[in-house]
């Protein structure tokens, strides 16, 4: 059995390389691209030029030709809006897709630890309740509460045993108390106009994003990616579970607890600027899949580029769709998300 | 070559719950030989494989590799010597054989390194040696029990190692298959220590049978030495005539029958 073919181990030749050098440049492009375009589509009529002509000046290259006003919504409204949606597609989209491998279910998104449910939590207890005194903004509630939710999580399933099985327990028991929290204080202590602004907000919404925002959770973003590119090789050895893991030479107790650090504080920061954008994180990692193969050096990023131009559209389409109302973008993400979920998994019926 | 050389486990116990699953177990497999490991249910065959792996801590005593502690040797630099093949292996993920025989290269791939020609070699060479080069591309889920298998080991030649740990690798399997993986396993060359249910099969495959029941050695030798009828009734309760085509042939096992209750030996009646 010497004569294996070559063509069924590629080599790392050069054509390979290069080839896979210029899907990224392609997908990066294909990005920047979609952000161009999703700025100059909005209420405000101003002409396509003109809103390049505006960013390009902020980035201190040629002159605006817009009215301060005008200048304001592309700068400051809809650019950082745009780019929060792809910092937030991305983010939640590798969140999805490490949690899936990490835990060894299909099912698992951002959100299994608790995360979403906690962050409501502590959005609601600012926004209804007053605390903090003003002192907390809604984001830094719902960061707080993301933590305290995910701590609860981690010390729950530690306790149960720390098996991954456990840890998804754990998360469910997590997100059904927080949840049930987060109805009580809305259901006694709110009125009908806050509660309009925190379903909208549960909902998940890009429409209060501005610069602020958008640094934080690129920041972080461009903390974590790394972090869980680092422990790729690692993530591809649980296909066949811990004990495979850690017999291919995984130190599987540190891994996970890195990764599920990682992936939780990025999932609160995105949650505390954005709301819990549902969706994202547990089918665009299916889809990136679809188009890289299972191995995580190229799925991750691959997700996250996924993530990012899918959750620009989709937040486009919840802004102008029934213009001048705005549809909650976590709403959006499901009804587009759904049937391209049933897609991908009708296609991919017959590997089962 | 030295005593303290290969993989070797110093009386090591290890409980759960409570209870004591090994109970000072040595075991020094010589290099290049087929060690099986027998036992009913429970008596820590798993647990003992899981230790040498390093993936379970000895409570007490010490697994070395080429006489340094696991522990200390690192678990990269284990995986690079010590291959484990498990029970039944399973994934949801949407793998092919390829990727599954590529996940042996983890243990030696840095982070950001691309596949070395040497990854890919072993990778390659991994198949060959398994008869599964025509079957690269196959997607996992559509591969029945004995490919699986052969896939596992595949991927666990692909680590390159000296050592080689597989618990009951043949269940599951029907019998041509099960022969086929223990001839694969035989013909590697590698130091194996592998759990066996099937007598027979450790009599034909096995240079030297260690037998456990309740965490502890009762025997260890050659399957001449170990695979007696007394010894049979003893460790599982059933009565076995067991003989030999010609002198100096593996002996043949032939299961006669459960004996009462009260024939099963108590706890410490054997050395």
């Amino acid at each position: 059995m010497s004569d294996v073919p070559t063509a069924a181990v590629p080599s790392a030749a050069v054509p390979v390389a290069l080839r896979r050098a210029l899907l990224w440049a392609a997908g990066l492009a294909l990005l920047c691209g979609s952000v161009a375009v999703a700025i100059t589509i909005g209420p405000a009529d101003i002409a396509v030029g003109d809103v390049w002509a505006t960013v390009a000046a902020h980035l201190g290259w040629g002159r605006g030709r817009l009215s301060p006003i005008r200048d304001g919504i592309v700068w400051n409204l809809r650019l950082p809006r745009t780019l929060l949606a792809a910092v937030c597609g991305a983010g939640l989209a590798v969140c999805g897709a490490v949690m899936q491998s990490l835990l060894r279910n299909p099912l698992a998104d951002p959100f299994v630890l608790g995360v979403s449910s906690g962050a409501s939590t502590g959005a609601v207890v600012v926004v209804v309740l007053g605390a903090g005194g003003g002192a907390v903004s809604v984001s830094g509630g719902a960061f707080v509460g993301a933590v305290v939710s995910f701590a609860l999580v981690l010390l729950l399933s530690h306790s149960l045993g720390g098996t991954t099985d456990r840890v998804v327990l754990a998360g469910v028991a997590a997100m059904q108390l927080f949840s049930a929290v987060t109805s009580f204080v809305v259901m006694t202590a709110a009125d009908a106009e806050t509660t309009r602004g925190v379903l909208f907000w549960l909902l998940g919404s890009l429409g209060g994003a501005d610069w602020t925002d958008v640094g934080l959770c690129l920041a972080v973003l461009a903390a974590a990616l790394p972090v869980c590119l680092v422990y790729a090789r690692a993530l591809d050895a649980f296909a066949f579970g811990q004990d495979a893991a850690a017999a291919l030479g995984v130190r599987v107790a540190r891994t996970r607890l890195v990764l599920l650090c990682v992936t939780a504080l990025l999932t609160a920061v995105l949650v505390g600027s954005a709301g819990a954008i549902g969706f994202v994180g547990l089918v665009l990692p299916h889809a990136a899949r679809a188009l890289t193969g299972p191995g995580h050096t190229r799925l991750l990023p691959a997700t996250a580029l996924a993530g990012a131009v899918f959750l620009v559209w989709v937040d486009t389409l919840a802004r102008t769709l029934l213009d001048p109302q705005e549809v909650p973008v976590g709403v959006m993400t499901s009804l587009i998300g759904v049937p391209a979920f049933v897609l991908i998994l009708y296609r991919g019926r017959d590997t089962r | 070559m030295s005593d303290l050389d290969g993989l070797r486990a110093d009386r090591v116990s290890r409980s759960a719950d409570g209870t004591l699953i090994l109970d000072g177990v040595s075991l020094a497999p010589r290099p290049g030989t087929v060690t099986g490991l027998l036992g009913p249910n429970g008596s820590g065959k798993s647990t003992l494989l899981r230790l040498l792996a390093g993936v379970l801590a000895p409570a007490s005593g010490t697994v070395t590799l080429d006489g340094r502690p696991l522990e200390r040797v690192g678990r990269r630099a284990v995986a690079r010597r010590v291959a484990v093949v498990e029970q039944q292996a399973d994934t949801q993920v949407a793998l092919t054989v390829l990727d599954v025989v590529r996940l042996g290269r983890v243990p030696h791939r840095r982070a950001w390194a691309p596949a070395s020609a040497g990854d890919e070699e072993a990778v390659r060479s991994a198949l060959a040696r398994t008869g599964l080069a025509d079957k690269a591309a196959r997607p996992w889920q559509t591969l029945s029990g004995g490919e699986r298998q052969r896939v596992q080991i595949a991927r666990a030649l692909a680590q390159q190692p000296r050592e080689l740990l597989l618990d009951e690798p043949t269940n599951h399997l029907d019998i041509q298959h099960q022969l086929a993986l223990l001839d694969l396993i035989t013909e590697l060359r590698l130091t194996s220590v592998v759990a066996l249910h099937d007598l027979n099969l450790a009599a034909m495959y096995c240079d030297r049978l260690l037998v456990l029941r309740r965490g502890r050695v009762v025997a260890g030798g050659t399957p001449e030495e170990v695979l007696t009828e007394e010894l049979i009734a003893e460790v599982y309760g059933v009565r076995a005539a067991v003989t030999r085509a010609a002198p100096g042939d593996r002996p043949h096992i032939r299961f006669l029958g459960t004996l009462p209750a009260d024939r099963t030996a108590p706890e410490g009646a054997l050395p």
